[in-house]
């Protein structure tokens, strides 16, 4: 192997700038959680101590983070399915040229570059002219999905762009049906893209802000309660609880990544061995 | 071949349905219902249906409109210009510079993994760090760089872009990244071989081949900023406006019909500026 020219470790020691950059602000959060009972925003740590953990846990003043927070995880888990189900199929819908296709598309983009306050004042409008009462499980939930499923289907096109459709061929060769070979060929191949979408549709789901604002009704959702926190709090009970959803979005991070390395182990060790031999 | 276009269709639409129900519900029918309220009128209490170009008149007989929109021009910029040219250097070094496949997934994980978590919880970050007893300033006056703490790290437009960088890199980075991965190895050799300079490959080749990704990526970013309001209220500590916050304050203040005028305006602008984008670049190729 060639060594490396010089150009690399300036490289390497801008990568690792702007990863300290990505992490610094957290990771420091995360120490001054520990922060203790007399200790303030900022360093220098007053003592080390749980004792901003313990606040959080406590029968609140400052709001209802417990509810808040199972609001945002089952609204998370709806986004996530419905993506999942609706990007497959438009995907799926895709990949034949059908009339007025085009316009789809573009409607899907329109769906990401609008800006999220609008989709927000407008779902907002859109239901109280209409007499329906906005609430995070309805409102909250279709105005997230005008954000998560172009996402989801811009994957999509990644992936069916790169679907060899060989495989279709043969299996509609052999007789499967249509519906045989979506089931039995293509979705075993696209299986940990899914999962790429299923944590996009989760996570931006978990922690949108903007398009649930005026569309959640009374009930906020996590990242709702935590921007009301910040103009009220100003203790580092904020910080706990920004660790706390930081390790909670890492652990669904880390599941995600886990099940799609062991897919992907199980998929090699199952699959065939056909052309091994022979380069 | 009609009856296989005919089928063709029928499939497409049936499965492009859901997708179809929940943008019409969800996006189409709300912005048509702004459009509509920018018309109407504001009483004490409530709304009322009206055709009344009165907001819009407002709109762009106010002063104050022409600064917020030349702000948030400024900040689009700025972002942009920072978030691309960290973004290419991330991306061309892990493109071009890891060996290693599994590394170099790796490593865009570590990059992509903050883009999945809280946005919010992100800048409440930044205090810390940039207030006014915080990490940059102590260690400012340790080094005895500054003699009394700088108060314009948080809560100013320094702050306001840097958590759009923060925030944002990530879509630079990705696409650029996408692009650069499928670059033709061969082709860089090529022009090592008839003796271009390190310059002229990345001027002459990689950029250009880049392209579609940096567009891309700036469709993304430029929306964002554009439309945010959250960032520049917290980062600012509501010191500087956007056009977004323009429309939140009104919201805040129950004057939908004069925020619905904002927002049809701040859309027309974002359309035209991605529409210029969108000529230049077949999104559905590049991906």
């Amino acid at each position: 192997m060639e060594p490396r020219p010089r150009s690399f470790y300036i490289l390497a020691a801008f990568f690792g700038l702007y990863v300290l950059f990505l992490y610094g602000p957290t990771i420091t959060i995360g120490i001054l959680s520990f922060q203790g009972p007399s200790g303030g925003l900022t360093f220098p740590m007053n003592g080390v101590s749980l004792n901003w953990f313990h606040e959080l846990f406590k029968q609140q003043a400052v709001g209802d983070i417990w509810g808040s927070f199972s609001r945002s995880l089952r609204l998370g888990l709806m986004v996530m399915v419905t993506t999942v189900v609706v990007s497959v199929m438009g995907g799926l819908a895709f990949r034949k040229r059908f009339a007025g296709s085009g316009a789809l598309f573009y409607l899907a983009i329109a769906g990401l570059v609008i800006p999220s306050i609008l989709v927000s004042l407008g779902v907002g409008l859109f239901f109280s002219q209409a007499g329906i009462p906005v609430h995070w499980a309805t409102s909250g939930f279709g105005a997230q999905l005008t954000w998560t499923l172009p996402f989801g289907l811009l994957v999509m096109f990644a992936v069916f762009n790169r679907f060899n459709p060989a495989y279709e061929e043969a299996a509609r060769d052999q007789g499967a049906s249509p519906w045989q070979t979506v089931r039995h060929v293509v979705l075993p191949i696209i299986l940990p893209s899914l999962l790429g979408v299923a944590l996009f549709g989760f996570t931006l789901s978990y922690d949108e802000f903007a398009r649930t604002l005026l569309t959640s009704g009374s009930k906020n959702t996590l990242p709702l309660e935590i921007y009301g926190m910040t103009t009220n709090v100003t203790t580092p009970v904020i910080f706990a609880l920004g660790t706390l959803t930081t390790v909670f979005s890492f652990v669904i991070i880390g599941l995600f990544l886990l099940t799609a390395w062991v897919l992907n182990r199980r998929r090699s060790r199952h699959g065939s061995d056909a052309g091994k031999g022979m380069v | 071949m009609d009856r296989i276009l005919k089928s063709n269709n029928l499939t497409g639409w049936l499965l492009a349905a859901p997708l179809l129900l929940v943008l019409v519900v969800f996006l189409v029918i709300p912005v048509i219902v702004i459009v509509i309220v920018s018309f109407w009128q504001t009483t004490e209490f409530s709304i009322v249906p009206a055709f009344d170009l009165g907001n819009y008149e407002f709109l762009f007989g106010s002063a104050v409109t022409y600064d917020v929109f030349l702000n948030t021009f400024k900040y689009a910029f700025l972002t942009w210009a920072f978030t691309l040219g960290i973004g290419f250097t991330v991306a061309y070094f892990l493109a071009f510079h890891i060996r290693s496949q599994t590394m170099q997934i790796a490593l865009a994980l570590i990059c992509t993994v903050p883009f999945w978590t809280s946005n919010i919880i992100r800048m409440i970050s930044w205090i810390p760090f940039l207030g006014r007893n915080g990490l940059a300033n102590s260690a400012l006056l340790s080094m005895g760089v500054v003699d009394h703490p700088l108060d314009w790290l948080l809560f100013s437009d320094f702050a306001v872009i840097l958590a759009f960088v923060h925030i944002n890199t990530i879509f630079m980075v990705i696409p650029i990244l996408n692009t650069m991965m499928r670059i033709d190895k061969s082709l860089i050799e090529a022009a090592r071989d008839v003796g271009a300079s390190g310059a002229q490959i990345l001027w002459n080749i990689i950029i250009p081949l880049t392209k579609p990704g940096i567009m891309i990526g700036t469709i993304f970013v430029l929306t964002l900023v554009m439309g945010d309001f959250i960032t520049v209220r917290f980062m600012s500590g509501s010191q500087s406006a956007n056009v977004g916050r323009l429309i939140s304050n009104d919201i805040g203040l129950l004057q939908y019909p004069s925020a619905s005028a904002t927002s049809v305006v701040l859309l027309l602008t974002v359309l035209v500026v991605v529409g210029g984008l969108m000529r230049v670049v077949d999104i559905r190729k590049e991906l």
